[in-house]
């Protein structure tokens, strides 16, 4: 085995954040060098691994605050192996899963269970989330210090896919989660405006006859979450933001010092409403596809900070759920094996964020976010080797069956997008090479 | 045989994909694949089929059997995921008139409860040969899904809150027949445009016509983006029916009542019902229309339903006629690569 314990990896020619290129070596599972002194040192060492690495990208791991893996539940749609594999192959070295699964993760059992199928795939660190209430129902708090206390150490609760809209559990959650440094990341949907909500209420909503999922009821959620936080001075988190004005929410609640982070996902900065138009449920999705104004907002916000973090809200959907009516099929998306040339096509393309900024965004914020150590961390000596290697020149179509998902409900089919994950490493040891999963790495 | 799956339309690049949704490879006649929506038919190819309505009508007058045989041998579907007797009955009348085999299928409560979901219905209706298929839904959109499934063609017989196109043209059928050409005309509709396919549908196709289109509504009836329609929107009934041509009443749900869309059924009919007193502020040529079925003493009184200048009779008449030339004009060329 050339890639574990006791053995050197020289990573030559990659250029860390797209800077300068720099020599990288890492032995056991730590970077050892950067550098010249990395050069120097490999020579030195007996068996090392070389890493052709000239004109890629160096990046830290990228961490994904907001997975959906189905497991358990819908092992039809997704697994954590699947999707691990996905994060893998999308440069992720960490995903956080979302609880929405069945039975729901709202207590230790469970979140310990999705950490296991997590560390059993071994290709991604598998953090679960737990859910705020019993069953996600939105009645009662959930068992929050016994799932903080497991073993699978949960930072993250949320309710997604569902909002916790009653403002007093909602306060209790803030609260409640304190004790032991949690946050609270929040699905912002007001249910009572979004009853049988399909799509972004809009000209096209109007023109399809499809009934409104308004722009208001996300915001008036954040709005009133930013103030329960203040009030409690409680940490939030603000699931896929998908309107201008929340942006503009978020923006006021950070300048006067809330302790507040929210989230953008990459079809939310790439796609709009108009894709509803043919009724392919495959653009359906929750929060929905917004305007060109929203997007361009969303792209200007994660730019400049106030929104933190790049969260993929992969949603792996059966395709008897999706090819259907668009009423009747499920909301959300594949995201993990796109995210980051999505990002790089609406983010560093058009001269918005360098890799220095997508570093920030898709890989050490959203770690510092969920709590997680030894990820998102500088490309320095003595660091996890958690490392993802890019292609910036090259350039792919995305086809849905060929991606790792069990699902292929991807919005992205037929696109071509720019950059490509080349490699991917979890504490020195290589989960991508090639572009491709490491045969046996996860036997 | 042509073969004619619809592949989705996807573009890569954001925000221009409208429009590119039911825009098919024309038939010879000029007439779109599939007609989904009234927003299909440009003025040339609306006119086309109001004229070939005419002149079916021409035909069947002087025969002793109503029966034309231009479509035998041809199969049509009626796949009705709703209740609609009117409907489909005008459509099964339709497509026995150019003698084509009918086949009603009713597919009570749709694939958002349970059982065979559309999908699977289209292929089994591909593997039977159907020639056309007839959809009436509750989801909008569906006969558009429906279309990238089946070779057929597919006419949309009303989807959700979506667009009901052959109700928008045997309106417009009726309405030539009483106002000459409709360039230049003002087109009252009135009442539950949030939620009414019969109003899409007459927005697109009457404006496509030249019609001059106003919308009557309380504004809770109205649907957020409808600024962007080409129809102008007022509140105010009776400021809306001096100078209108015809006006058009669209039915009201008692359930909206639940949604608190208005208060009060009483309330509603007091400011956007049609009686005797509004009906006289319409000129002389004035046209009344309902798509039926009507709620009497709602947003209609029984004696401006049943009074003079009311064509809600003469409109399900009509019906039936358009919906041939629909279903002639979209199976017809087919026919013709077939011979």
């Amino acid at each position: 085995m050339s890639n574990g314990h006791g053995v050197s990896t020289l990573i030559t020619g990659a250029a860390p954040y797209g800077e300068e290129a720099a020599d990288v070596l890492i032995t056991d599972g730590v970077i050892a060098a950067v550098g010249a002194a990395a050069t120097a040192a490999a020579k030195r060492a007996t068996d090392v691994e070389v890493i052709d690495a000239d004109g890629l990208v160096l990046l830290p791991g990228l961490v994904d605050l907001h997975t959906h893996l189905r497991e358990p539940g819908r092992e039809d749609a997704e697994t954590v192996e699947t999707g691990s594999a996905a994060a893998a192959l999308g440069g992720y070295t960490a995903v956080f899963a979302m609880p929405n699964t069945d039975p729901t993760a709202d207590t230790a059992g469970v979140v310990e269970q999705v950490l296991r199928l997590g560390e059993d795939a071994r290709l991604v660190d598998v953090r679960p989330i737990g859910a705020v209430t019993v069953g996600r129902k939105g009645e009662r708090l959930a068992e929050l210090a016994a799932m903080a206390g497991s073993a699978a150490q949960v930072r993250v609760f949320s309710d997604d896919g569902d909002c916790v809209s009653d403002p007093l559990l909602m306060r209790r959650a803030l609260e409640y989660v304190k004790a032991f440094d949690g946050v609270i990341a929040q699905h912002a949907q007001e249910p009572r405006l979004t009853a049988g909500a399909q799509m972004h209420e809009g000209d096209v909503s109007a023109t399809l006859g499809m009934t409104g999922w308004p722009a208001v009821a996300e915001e008036a959620i954040i709005a009133r979450d930013c103030l329960l936080a203040d009030h409690v001075g409680s940490r939030l988190h603000v699931c896929h933001l998908s309107t201008a004005g929340s942006v503009e929410l978020i923006a006021a609640a950070k300048a006067r010092g809330t302790r507040v982070t929210a989230e953008v996902t990459p079809h939310h900065l790439l796609l709009t409403d108009a894709r509803a138009i043919g009724y392919d449920p495959v653009f359906k999705v929750n929060p929905p596809l917004r305007t060109d104004a929203d997007v361009a907002a969303l792209r200007k916000a994660l730019a400049d900070g106030t929104i933190d973090i790049v969260a993929t809200d992969h949603a792996p959907h059966a395709s008897e759920d999706k090819e259907c009516e668009w009423d009747a099929a499920s909301p959300g998306m594949l995201g993990l094996q796109t995210a980051l040339s999505v990002v790089v096509a609406t983010m560093v393309e058009p001269g918005l964020l360098d890799w220095r900024g997508v570093a920030a965004v898709m890989s050490e914020r959203p770690a510092a976010i969920g709590g997680l150590a030894g990820h998102g961390r500088p490309i320095a000596v003595g660091e996890p080797a958690n490392l993802v290697l890019v292609d910036p020149a090259a350039r792919w179509t995305v086809r849905g069956a060929e991606l790792a998902s069990l699902s292929a409900n991807t919005p992205f089919e037929g696109m071509e997008l720019p950059a490509k994950v080349v490699g991917t490493f979890l504490r020195g040891r290589r989960t991508v090479a090639g572009g491709a999963l490491v045969a046996g790495v996860n036997a | 045989m042509t073969t004619t799956i619809k592949a989705t339309t996807r573009s890569a690049a954001n925000g221009d994909s409208r429009g590119d949704s039911a825009v098919q490879p024309p038939a010879p006649s000029g007439m779109p694949r599939h007609l989904l929506s009234a927003g299909d038919l440009n003025a040339e190819t609306a006119t086309l089929v109001l004229d070939t309505a005419e002149r079916l009508e021409q035909a069947m007058s002087g025969r002793e059997v109503r029966k034309l045989p231009t479509l035998r041998g041809r199969t049509v579907v009626n796949l009705f995921y709703e209740d609609s007797t009117r409907t489909r009955i005008s459509f099964e009348l339709a497509a026995k008139r150019l003698s084509a085999d009918v086949i009603n299928f009713s597919a009570k409560g749709s694939s958002v409860s349970k059982g065979e979901s559309l999908k699977d219905t289209a292929l089994t209706l591909q593997a039977m040969g159907a020639d056309a298929v007839v959809c009436r839904h509750s989801a909008s959109g569906a006969p558009q899904r429906l279309s990238a499934w089946v070779s057929g063609r597919v006419v949309n017989a009303g989807d959700g809150t979506h667009e009901h196109p052959t109700q928008a043209l045997l309106d417009a059928f009726t309405l030539r027949r009483h106002l000459g050409e409709l360039a230049g005309r003002k087109i009252v509709v009135v009442g539950d445009v949030l939620h009414s396919r019969v109003a899409r549908s007459n927005v697109l196709l009457l404006s496509t016509l030249g019609a001059q289109v106003e919308l009557v509504a309380p504004p809770t009836l109205l649907p957020v983006g409808v600024g962007s329609w080409p129809a102008s929107v007022s509140y105010d009934l009776d400021a809306s029916l001096s100078g209108a041509d015809a006006v058009m009443m669209l039915r009201v749900q008692r359930e909206r009542m639940s949604g608190a869309f208005f208060p009060t059924a009483r309330e509603y009919t007091r400011s956007y019902g049609l009686d005797v007193r509004r009906r006289a502020m319409l000129p002389d040529h004035g046209v009344v229309m309902h798509p039926g079925p009507m709620n009497r003493g709602m947003e209609i009184t029984p004696a401006v339903a049943d009074g003079d200048g009311s064509v809600i009779v003469e409109q399900v008449a009509n019906g039936v006629t358009v919906r041939m030339a629909v279903l002639y004009l979209l199976l017809s060329g087919e026919m013709e690569t077939n011979a």
